[in-house]
């Protein structure tokens, strides 16, 4: 308890206020590129079409959780391929790993949707109450009819950007323009009306009021980059060297380093640090505070990147006088070269898995109970459950047939064994699976093993063959 | 740069004292917000004990408020279920047996339902694969003794074998040949050996063709001139390769001596309608249905 007791701060804190200024400058407008693209591609990528035809859906980007298939474009994706989805998973965290070694965390800074959303926020912040000056401002203003009106429309317009974006999220789930008009009508699943209020809370609290605590205490990410970072890594950094020790006017300076002490790069950072303590879990390297020193430096008629990307090695080079490793040299090197091998390779490995897949399968399950039937002339009989897999988005037709078992002959459990005949030709609904139980009949003794084969009659190229055994009782049964 | 690697001094935070390798670890308080939301854990907790079984008592838990149970949701389903199969039993019930296979859709559901009266019902004489074994028919095979044709699978088990009380029942009546004195040891191993050529098990020897004369006398007008049987006695064919009790000698000459009488429950008093069409469409779908 004592060690307890002798805390200075408690165990608890509350979060500091944080009221991020605006600036301008290239890594502004840089996320403001970004954030346009993102927010444009979450947004209408529901809503664009692609015709596959009277038997599938038109919805370019689909996840159908009823029917249990992933469309994306050309592509479809049945639930045996998982694999395509966790080599994209897969992808994406060796990505992780090539971006966040070569300019760190940049995911975090530019494109996390947390951060997306909260920049968004942020600026509606700024919209309505003002800058960073006039928010402390109303902060400390006494309640009055004005301020109540501020804070009303800021929340109402987060609602409505959170309201979106939930909305948003369901149409990648089913037909865009079908279930906005059941959402409206208030027709549609209470699964959607629960996900769009889920989503609404979620985006509304974690972009309107966690923010950047949600990198700090809920995202493994910030812990996982320090195993990611290493000398050679840019990241965004206080130049020591050249600002310390700090003046507080421009009179002095000379004497000192270049840096005012203006406290513009920790006014404009969303996380509220001060970047010139070095590299810090809560940075998410935004570089806003790179714009915000730029502008000052300029003012001053002094180079620009007191604050800059740069790795540490870079900075020990340059406070030893010598000159940084080019930039090109920084990124080309050896591990994130061969993270980026990884990363193509993989992606080549499913490119060409995807353009060998065939959209014909068949699963042959041997009955095992019994193994085999004996026929009252003294044949046998085993019998099979098949599963015929359309995957192509039209009806076809298939035959299949038993190769390599003499005076063989077969027939569905539909039939009988009248129709028994060496194929069996049926239909196969558009991307459907068909299940039937098979029955074999062969003469007691002959082959242990043969081939059950199942050809599309419309592509006779797409042919799927099978070996399967036919069971027989063992001697003396 | 690595003397500015500190924490800015407006914070001050300590450290937890423990040190391992030369690193601190930094007593960084927790958000507020968090202490709540641990409370608010909490208070879920006490009302999830409320509304929900908890508290174990000597013989079963708080019921909770909401009354909530795994055997009530249970139930629940179950009916549910009930009720979503409750017009597909109807139509099954409704349509006549024959009319069922040429339906596809009706079939394949009629199949399943039957699989699954059949695991409750049949199992326990025909196996889990309807294989049967010796004295319980195969229901596999393409033998069968009164016929497997899927509106004669269904009076065989609406009405059972050998009940009393059934006029519909089916009844098969082998007399006991030997217990019964009709024929005499001897004459019984006669025609073993005749039935044992026939079923090409054996070569044909004196004893069969004595047994060929005793055959005609006395077998063949239930199980035909040719030993082929006859269905509408349930007189099984004795020429084919499969036996219900045996083929070798010792099992033929039981049968001959004793007679076999197998009985089976005329289902029809136990099941309603539809279970009944659906064990009939499963079992004529395995394989030998005619």
């Amino acid at each position: 308890m004592s060690s307890l007791e002798s805390r200075r701060g408690g165990l608890y804190a509350r979060r500091p206020d944080i009221f991020p200024k605006a600036v301008d400058g290239f890594f502004r407008r840089l996320k403001w590129a970004i954030m346009a693209v993102t927010l444009a591609i979450y947004y209408a990528t529901p809503l664009l079409r692609w015709n596959r035809g009277p038997y599938a859906p038109n919805q370019a980007v689909l996840v159908d959780l009823t029917h249990r298939r992933f469309y994306f474009f050309s592509i479809e994706i049945w639930p045996h391929e998982f694999y395509y989805v966790a080599g994209l998973l897969v992808m994406a965290g060796v990505g992780l790993f090539l971006i966040t070694s070569t300019v760190g965390r940049a995911w975090c800074g530019y494109a996390c949707p947390q951060t997306v959303w909260t920049d968004l926020f942020l600026h509606v912040e700024r919209f309505v109450e003002g800058d960073r000056n006039a928010q402390l401002k109303l902060k400390k203003a006494p309640w009055s009819v004005a301020k109540v009106a501020r804070k009303l429309t800021k929340h109402a317009l987060w609602l409505s950007i959170a309201l979106a974006t939930g909305g948003a999220w369901i149409f990648y789930f089913a037909d865009a323009p079908t279930l906005g008009r059941e959402f409206l009508g208030g027709k549609a699943a209470p699964v959607a009306y629960s996900t769009v209020a889920i989503l609404t809370a979620t985006t509304y609290v974690l972009a309107g009021w966690m923010r950047e605590q949600v990198c700090n205490y809920m995202c493994p990410w910030p812990r996982i980059q320090g195993a990611m970072l290493d000398e050679r890594s840019l990241i965004v950094t206080y130049k020591d060297w050249r600002g310390e020790p700090r003046s507080h006017g421009i009179k002095k300076a000379g004497a000192f380093g270049d840096c005012v002490d203006c406290l513009a790069c920790v006014q404009v950072c969303p996380a509220g640090i001060d970047i010139r303590n070095g590299s810090q879990l809560e940075c998410i390297t935004c570089a806003l505070c790179i714009d915000a020193c730029d502008q000052v430096m300029t003012r001053l008629g002094r180079p620009r990147g007191l604050i800059d990307y740069a790795t540490l090695e870079d900075c020990q080079a340059e406070a030893a006088g010598k000159l940084p490793v080019p930039l090109l040299r920084t990124i080309l090197r050896p591990r994130t070269l061969i993270y980026f091998s990884l990363w193509a390779a993989i992606g080549c490995a499913m490119v060409f898995a995807l353009g060998q897949r065939t959209r014909l399968d068949l699963s042959v399950q041997q009955e095992r109970n019994p193994l085999w039937t004996r026929l009252s002339n003294g044949d046998l009989r085993n019998a099979y459950t098949i599963h015929v897999r359309n995957m192509e988005e039209r009806p076809r037709v298939v035959r299949l047939a038993v190769a390599g078992l003499a005076s063989a002959a077969m027939w569905d459990s539909l039939g009988s064994e009248k129709q028994a005949a060496p194929a069996l030709s049926f239909t196969v609904g558009p991307d459907q699976v068909e299940r039937r139980r098979i029955y074999v009949r062969a003469p007691a003794t002959g082959a242990e093993h043969y081939q059950l084969t199942l050809v599309a009659q419309d592509q006779e190229h797409t042919k799927v063959t099978k070996t399967v055994r036919f069971e027989r009782p063992e001697e003396g049964q | 740069m690595a003397e500015q690697n500190k924490q800015s001094p407006d914070r001050e935070i300590g450290t937890t004292s423990h040190e391992w390798d030369g690193i601190q670890e930094l007593d960084t308080p927790l958000p507020r917000w968090w202490l709540w939301i641990f409370y608010a854990t909490i208070l879920f907790a006490v009302g999830y004990c409320v509304a929900y079984p908890a508290i174990p008592l000597a013989n079963r838990a708080t019921a909770g408020v909401l009354h909530w149970s795994s055997h009530g949701q249970l139930a629940t389903e179950q009916a549910k279920a009930e009720a979503s199969r409750a017009s597909f039993r109807l139509a099954v019930a409704n349509t006549p047996i024959e009319r069922i296979p040429p339906h596809s859709e009706l079939m394949r559901g009629a199949v399943e339902g039957g699989r699954a009266a059949f695991k409750v019902n049949c199992v326990q004489c025909h196996g889990t694969g309807a294989s049967g074994r010796k004295g319980y028919p195969n229901l596999t095979d393409d033998d069968w003794l009164w016929g497997g044709d899927i509106k004669t699978i269904r009076q065989t088990l609406e009405h059972g074998v050998r009940q009393p009380g059934d006029d519909q029942t089916r009844m098969s009546q082998m007399p006991a040949f030997g217990r019964d004195g009709i024929l005499n040891p001897d004459q019984i191993q006669d025609v073993v050996s005749y039935v044992r050529t026939i079923s090409h098990q054996e070569h044909a020897t004196l004893s069969a063709k004595r047994g060929a004369a005793l055959f005609a006398a006395n077998c063949a007008a239930c199980h035909g001139a040719n030993g082929t049987g006859n269905r509408q006695f349930g007189a099984p064919n004795l020429t084919d390769a499969i036996w219900l009790y045996g083929g070798d000698r010792d099992t033929i000459t039981q049968t001959v001596t004793n007679a076999r009488y197998g009985v089976m429950p005329a289902w029809g008093k136990k099941l309603d309608k539809a279970s009944l069409n659906m064990l009939a469409a499963y079992v004529h779908s395995l394989g030998g249905g005619e």
